[in-house]
């Protein structure tokens, strides 16, 4: 059946040679290198839950007197876009879940992204010949932030809708020609004529996605193409890839672990409750509720703009809000730029413009490792920030001293971490076998009262990377010999 | 893919025995167990999803039968995979696939001779072919960028309030100077522009002072008398962001603006004491006409809401 079915496809399109290479390739073992796999899996389920959604989903700011199920709202006067969103966490079966495995696969997608970059970028696997797919993988991380963001803002909630109100000003901040992109994207001035749900609709459905995949496959094709890195081991070369096939081993494993991500998002979906609109209200421009916050991946812009002074400059016959733009549109600018261009600032500081397959172990270039210790240090701080009313809240503290000590951090601390991170690299690479798996020293007393020691057995993942390793053989041209002596069949790919 | 393929029929048959082959587990049997049971747990939980849909469509149990069904049937297949399967470690080599010095030369060559070939000859086309798609492509910029919404303008200077508009509630009830106790707050618009964004302005009673009362004392320069018996109204749109600035603390006098915490200083004309907001907020100077209701002597002196460019 297979014979003949493949028989058929490649007297048309040549398959079976590629095809062989394809089901041979070879993936090098670390859990680190599931991390973007986490990605990939969540935007699967993103995609399949948003179609989903977007059947029952209206993306309309009519207004209309809201009749569903949710008693709190009967008569209310709510746009359609709300009414539909929250019809369908209640009124449409098994809708409330899709739509919460929806937000926390979106949370998850980035925060995979994020973790995942942190490995590439620790490990160098970003150097040459990989500085174009690293730069799509930064592409990706910025579209799946901006289309995280169109899609909170999709129910016109009060919470999200306060969300387009600032993106609104952090637009018109911008020198020159502000006011007339916040006007073209609104169809007016704020909250426009009606135009920014379908619009943000359509770029969050349609336009950011097709982008995303298609950077993805681009991504993974890069990936094919340019083979996987691999740390550093026995028989692992610049020139080899040493792992386990992608067929029949590596399939099972990622389809597996496609399953298991899965599974947390829907598990979370089920038991813990995300975005609850239906506690927020219809978003009006002229209400608000305490405690305002983004989603955690907007958590940064928002703590940068929270700790700004307010420095506005007014000269030359217009007003500079650089209150607003410089956090909100020059910082996340220069961010995403040192991100895009590392790779380049790296080869030109170490002039080292050699191919890189091989993986380093980040205490081994502690620059690199403080750089990106430093750069994690300053984000977390600023996304921090973005909590100073809660904290003040929280622990009776005065919003000034809040805001002046995370003005103070987030200088303060990306430094020492800096510092710190590259004393503790320097200090590793001193240590003999740090990192390694140990085997124990087992003491033993001989009946003579000797005292005698010896290493443990190897931990059976360690042992078995001891094995030379070798081509993938050819299954299939083995079989009848061994058939024939009947040795060891039983044992062949359970 | 340029690479050869790595395996061919050239490779001496690997032995069965081969370690490559075996199983990663130390017992193989337990762990066929394991993983059958765990793919029976899935099944069972992908059973339980469909009894839930139809009986109780509750989202803790969609949840929960989906997850722990996903949950088992992913784990059986990752133990299946990882414990049972050949891990090798298998090798793969890699080829350069940057193509040759000479094959670079031949591309750059055929680029730039074939090119300079055909332009050169026909300067006058490839002109005008550039003249053409440049054209093209300003004026599909008109469509995709002008049709998208009216130029600024002067809307970011203006508000509906006008001299005599009348104070008005979210529901359209005109606003009579005996509404509010001293205290209270109240959002208001100008009659017809419930709702507006940038209309919306705070009514605030700092004091319960009559007709006849002098003005609230404000310590703003020039606007003493744009309260009238202990009203005052500012524009709620943030100078910092446009958010409503919503919540009014009357001990300090003060209202804050819940999005980035910005604190404006009731008494001194709303200016900013705290936080990110670099302007005070614009003053509504009201007063209240023979019927007693509350009306604005005149329209917002400057823009309101956040800074612009256009701004002088």
């Amino acid at each position: 059946m297979i014979d003949s079915s493949l028989r058929w496809v490649d007297d048309r399109l040549g398959v079976a040679k590629g095809g062989r290479t394809f089901l041979d390739k070879v993936f090098p073992d670390h859990w680190s290198f599931m991390l973007g796999e986490i990605a990939l899996y969540s935007f699967v389920v993103l995609l399949g839950t948003g179609v989903f959604l977007s059947l029952y989903y209206i993306p309309s700011a009519h207004e209309i007197i809201y009749h569903g199920s949710y008693l709190p709202l009967r008569g209310q006067k709510v746009s359609e876009a709300y009414a539909s969103t929250v019809g369908l966490s209640f009124d449409v079966k098994s809708g409330l879940l899709m739509r919460q495995a929806h937000h926390w696969a979106a949370d998850i997608f980035l925060g995979s992204i994020a973790v995942h970059m942190a490995r590439v970028f620790f490990t160098g696997a970003f150097r040459k010949p990989r500085e174009l797919n690293w730069i799509v993988g930064v592409t990706m991380l910025i579209l799946g932030i901006v289309n995280g963001f169109l899609g909170y803002s999709l129910p016109d909630d009060l919470v999200s809708g306060t969300g387009i109100r600032i993106a609104y000003s952090i637009i018109e901040s911008i020198p020159l020609v502000g006011s007339y992109i916040a006007f073209f994207l609104f169809g007016g001035n704020y909250p426009g004529n009606g135009v920014i749900i379908p619009r943000f609709f359509i770029l969050h459905v349609l336009i950011v996605p097709a982008i995303i995949v298609g950077l993805l496959a681009a991504h993974l094709g890069l990936l094919v193409k340019q083979k996987h890195t691999q740390f550093r081991g026995r028989g692992r070369t610049e020139h080899n890839v040493v792992g386990s096939p992608m067929f029949p081993t590596f399939m099972a494993k990622t389809t597996g672990f496609l399953f298991m991500t899965t599974a947390v998002i829907f598990l979370l979906a089920g038991f813990a409750q995300i975005n609850p609109i239906w506690q927020f209200g219809q978003y009006q421009p002229y209400q608000i509720s305490y405690a305002v916050q983004p989603d955690w991946y907007m958590g940064w812009l928002d703590g940068a703009l929270r700790i700004m002074p307010s420095w506005e400059f007014v000269g030359f016959g217009h007003t500079w809000p650089l209150e607003v733009f410089l956090p909100a549109v020059l910082f996340p600018g220069i961010i995403f730029n040192i991100f895009i261009a590392w790779p380049f600032i790296e080869a030109r500081h170490t002039k080292d413009l050699a191919y890189h397959n091989l993986l380093d172990r980040p205490r081994d270039r502690p620059k690199r490792t403080a750089a990106g210790a430093m750069m994690l240090a300053l984000l977390f701080m600023v996304f921090c920030a973005s909590s100073t009313d809660v904290l003040a809240n929280f622990f009776q503290i005065e919003l000034n001293y809040v805001l002046w000590f995370f003005r103070i951090v987030v200088v303060v601390v990306p430094i020492l971490t800096y510092f710190v991170t590259y004393k503790i690299c320097q200090e590793m690479r001193h240590a003999e076998g740090v990192g390694k798996r140990k085997r124990a020293n087992v003491v033993v007393r001989t009946e003579t009262g000797e005292y005698e020691t010896y290493e443990s057995e190897a931990r059976p993942g360690d042992g078995h990377e001891e094995i030379e390793a070798v081509p993938v053989p050819t299954f299939i041209d083995m079989v009848p010999a061994e058939l024939a002596t009947g040795a060891g069949v039983r044992r062949v790919m359970r | 893919m340029t690479d050869e393929p790595t395996a061919g029929p050239s490779l001496a048959p690997v032995s069965l025995d081969d370690p490559h082959l075996q199983p990663y587990a130390k017992h193989p049997e337990r762990v066929q167990v394991l993983a059958a049971l765990s793919m029976i747990v899935g099944f069972l939980g992908f059973i339980g999803f469909g009894v839930a849909y139809w009986v109780s469509d509750q989202n803790q149990w969609l949840g929960a039968t989906l997850g722990v069904g996903l949950l088992g049937l992913g784990a059986g297949v990752i133990a299946w995979g990882k414990y049972l399967m050949a891990q090798g470690p298998f090798v793969e080599e890699r080829h350069d696939f940057h193509s040759t010095e000479a094959e670079r030369s031949a591309m750059t060559a055929a680029i730039v001779e074939r090119g300079g070939m055909v332009v050169q000859r026909r300067k006058v086309l490839g002109g005008l072919a550039a003249l053409g798609a440049g054209t093209l492509g300003v004026v599909l910029a008109f469509p995709v960028i002008r049709s998208l919404g009216p130029k600024p303008g002067t809307t970011l200077f203006q508000t509906n309030w006008k001299k005599n508009s009348l104070l008005v509630t979210t529901e359209g009830r005109p606003v009579l100077a005996s509404d509010l106790d001293t205290g209270g707050v109240l959002t208001v618009f100008p009659q017809g522009f419930e709702g507006s964004s940038p209309d919306q302005t705070i009514l605030i009673r700092l004091a319960q002072l009559g007709p006849e009362d002098p003005p609230f004392p404000l310590s703003a320069p020039g606007r003493t008398d744009w309260g009238v018996q202990g009203y005052v109204a500012y524009s709620k749109m943030c100078t910092h962001l446009g958010c409503p600035v919503g919540l009014y603390q009357e001990q300090d006098q003060v209202l804050v603006c819940p999005c980035h915490q910005s604190i404006f200083n009731v008494l001194a004309g709303a200016v900013p004491e705290f936080g990110p907001a670099p302007r005070p907020l614009p003053q509504l100077p009201l007063k209240v006409d023979a019927a007693g209701y509350l009306r604005s002597q005149a329209g917002y002196d400057q823009p309101v809401g956040p800074g612009f460019w256009e701004r002088p």
